[in-house]
């Protein structure tokens, strides 16, 4: 394993942010996975660190295959991680929405161009990563719908679904679309948390890299064979939207099953205890996203469901 | 008339809701011109343009000929808290736009504002800068629409109009939207976040006017005018920090400098040195300046329009 500066970000009073990568095997930039970008992104953070374990050892024993390099990056945003911010410095800017990046651009543009000089020559790109949307996903890849998309290597994640998302102006900025701009077959992996540590979904993330990697011929590591995926096209996703606000009690979590009419959430009077609203499924399905923070607004998303999936 | 766009039930014993005031002239269906404001939580200028185009109006409401709608709070709860981005999802508000009826709170909060601006004649969408840039006052259009909206620009009053070379991802923005479905949108700069520049503000306002008054809306005296200059993103020099520090600006906002002047320093204070001096490669006007002294390398110092004199 060598350890190496991917980047170096000054500070008055603060140590310079040094984004760290650490590489496996020699050869062919063959795969990059890239933690958290952004400062609560804990559990990405933790996932990559445990992959950085895990190729450490690999290495170790051989198992890494010849002419092939691996490339993990952890963290980049740690400088929000201490202080407990999602973006970018004083500015507040998002570094997933700044790829490819500017040489001579603003700070951020730097970050992004510095990382993304870096990592697009890899022939895999694997990101760990949040949604604007807070709340909890199953375990799946996503995908942009480029045009360069492959959905039949993500499958080899062995992961419950991949999703397939098509890009609005505002992806166009994001690592993974820039990654397939530049050839490289690009993933999204998300689990079911991110500012806290779950360590069932990390470990299972962990496991479906490695699987990916080995499948690619870039490793060799013996695991469960994982699920055949279930491609799905976010448009297809059912939305559930509340009618009212207040607090939010989730009945039905990420992965079940819900028939329709099914009781997903109570919407309860802040102030006065009632049941104002009561969520139903509108179809049968499988809960793809649920909202999980205690409040919620009127019409806010409350479940995505796939429709018509049962378990 | 203060009427409601959208209304939205908040989580605790509160609703989300976006307003405007709208004042109806002698012919109400003649011709609609929207003014909003407040997309940036942390912008207040477009505060008192909303408030002195307002007032101007209601003193002498029979020189309206048309209609005059004034949004001036896009992003309430950012208002509130002076936060620049939509508080709790964190997001950008014009970078979700032109919304989705079936989407998000915010999406939607979008939609309802695009849907009702649509059919407008013309639109501004005033901005103050950030916290981080004092800038002169100045229009800023994309190229895609410049044969537009430049006739149009030139009438309102501003020091200069800069035309954008065309990124993706101002089409997240509200003026790419209006300008998409024929509604011809302006982006109004400046001065800077969190405060109200009055001198600026009546520039801007006069020029308003005038706009209105040529599209036969308001029936005023003719306003004294100056006409901008008019760039592109050829003429404009960026000057970013090549060090971490505190900038000390040497110049002043709004000001025409020469090749080799200096034009501020980049300090250490704990150490008590200067890290970078900033020099002047290019003659120009400095339309934008550096308020806030913390800087990264890259942080933008200054932009100076070139290719013109003093």
């Amino acid at each position: 394993m060598f350890q190496e500066k991917i980047y170096t970000v000054n500070s008055s009073y603060r140590e310079s942010m040094v984004i760290r990568g650490y590489s496996f095997g020699k050869g062919d930039p063959a795969a990059c996975i890239l933690g958290s970008e952004r400062g609560n992104e804990v559990q990405q953070m933790y996932i990559c660190s445990q992959l950085v374990k895990a190729l450490k050892e690999l290495e170790a024993n051989g198992c890494v295959n010849a002419g092939k390099k691996i490339l993990v990056v952890p963290v980049i945003n740690a400088l929000g991680m201490n202080v407990d911010r999602r973006f970018f410095g004083v500015e507040n800017q998002d570094i997933n929405r700044m790829f490819p990046g500017k040489e001579h651009g603003d700070t951020t543009d730097r970050i992004a161009d510095g990382i993304f000089k870096v990592i697009k020559e890899y022939s895999y790109g694997i990101q760990l990563t949040s949604f604007y949307m807070s709340g909890e996903f199953v375990p799946h890849v996503r995908m942009m719908e480029t045009g360069y998309q492959n959905a039949s290597l993500a499958n080899l994640f062995g992961l419950p679904y991949v999703v397939i998302r098509k890009p609005t102006p505002l992806d166009t900025k994001t690592l993974n679309y820039n990654w397939q701009d530049e050839m490289t077959a690009a993933f999204s992996v998300y689990t079911n948390k991110n500012d806290t540590i779950d360590d069932r979904s990390a470990r299972q993330a962990v496991a479906s890299v490695l699987r990916f990697l080995t499948r690619m011929g870039i490793i060799r590591y013996e695991s469960h064979s994982g699920y055949i995926s279930h491609v799905i096209m976010e448009k297809d996703l059912t939305d559930v939207h509340t009618l009212s606000g207040g607090i939010f009690k989730g009945l039905v979590s990420p992965g079940e099953d819900v028939r329709y009419g099914h009781a997903l959430a109570e919407i309860i009077d802040p102030y006065e205890g009632f049941v104002k609203e009561t969520l139903l499924a509108p179809t049968d399905g499988i809960v793809f996203f649920a909202h999980t923070e205690p409040l919620i607004a009127e019409g806010a998303i409350a479940y995505r469901l796939i429709h018509r999936l049962h378990e | 008339m203060i009427e409601e766009v959208i209304s939205v039930e908040l989580p605790v014993g509160e609703k989300l809701k976006i307003v405007k005031n709208r004042l109806e002239g002698t012919n109400p269906g003649f011709k609609r011109i929207v003014i909003v404001s407040g997309i940036h939580g942390d912008e207040f200028e477009g505060q008192y343009i909303s408030y002195e185009t307002a007032r101007r109006i209601k003193k002498n409401p029979e020189l309206l000929q048309g209609t005059v709608e004034i949004y001036p709070a896009l992003n309430p709860l950012g208002l509130d808290i002076a936060s620049r981005v939509i508080p709790k999802v964190n997001m950008d508000m014009n970078r979700i736009f032109p919304g989705d009826e079936k989407g998000t709170v915010m999406e939607k909060v979008a939609a309802a504002i695009v849907n009702d601006i649509a059919g407008a004649d013309i639109c501004l969408d005033i901005h103050a800068s950030n916290v981080f840039i004092r800038e002169i006052p100045q229009v800023r259009i994309s190229e895609e629409f410049a044969d537009k909206l430049l006739p149009y620009a030139r009438l309102l009053n501003v020091d200069m109009v800069w035309t954008n070379a065309s990124e993706t991802v101002h089409e997240s923005t509200l003026a790419h939207s209006m300008n998409m479905l024929g509604v011809p949108t302006m982006v109004v700069e400046m001065g800077m976040g969190t405060r109200i520049s009055r001198r600026f503000g009546n520039q801007v306002v006069d020029g308003i006017f005038n706009l209105m008054r040529e599209m036969g809306v308001w029936n005023g005296p003719e306003e004294k005018i100056q006409y901008p200059v008019i760039s592109t993103d050829g003429e404009v020099e960026f000057i970013r920090s090549g060090v971490t520090g505190v900038f000390l600006p040497a110049i002043e906002h709004n000001h025409y400098v020469k090749t080799g002047d200096k034009l501020g320093e980049i300090v250490s204070p704990l150490e008590g040195t200067v890290l970078d001096e900033i020099i002047a490669k290019k003659s120009g006007l400095v339309f934008s300046l550096r308020e806030y002294p913390f800087v990264r390398e890259g942080s933008l110092l200054l932009r100076i329009l070139t290719g013109i004199d003093d």
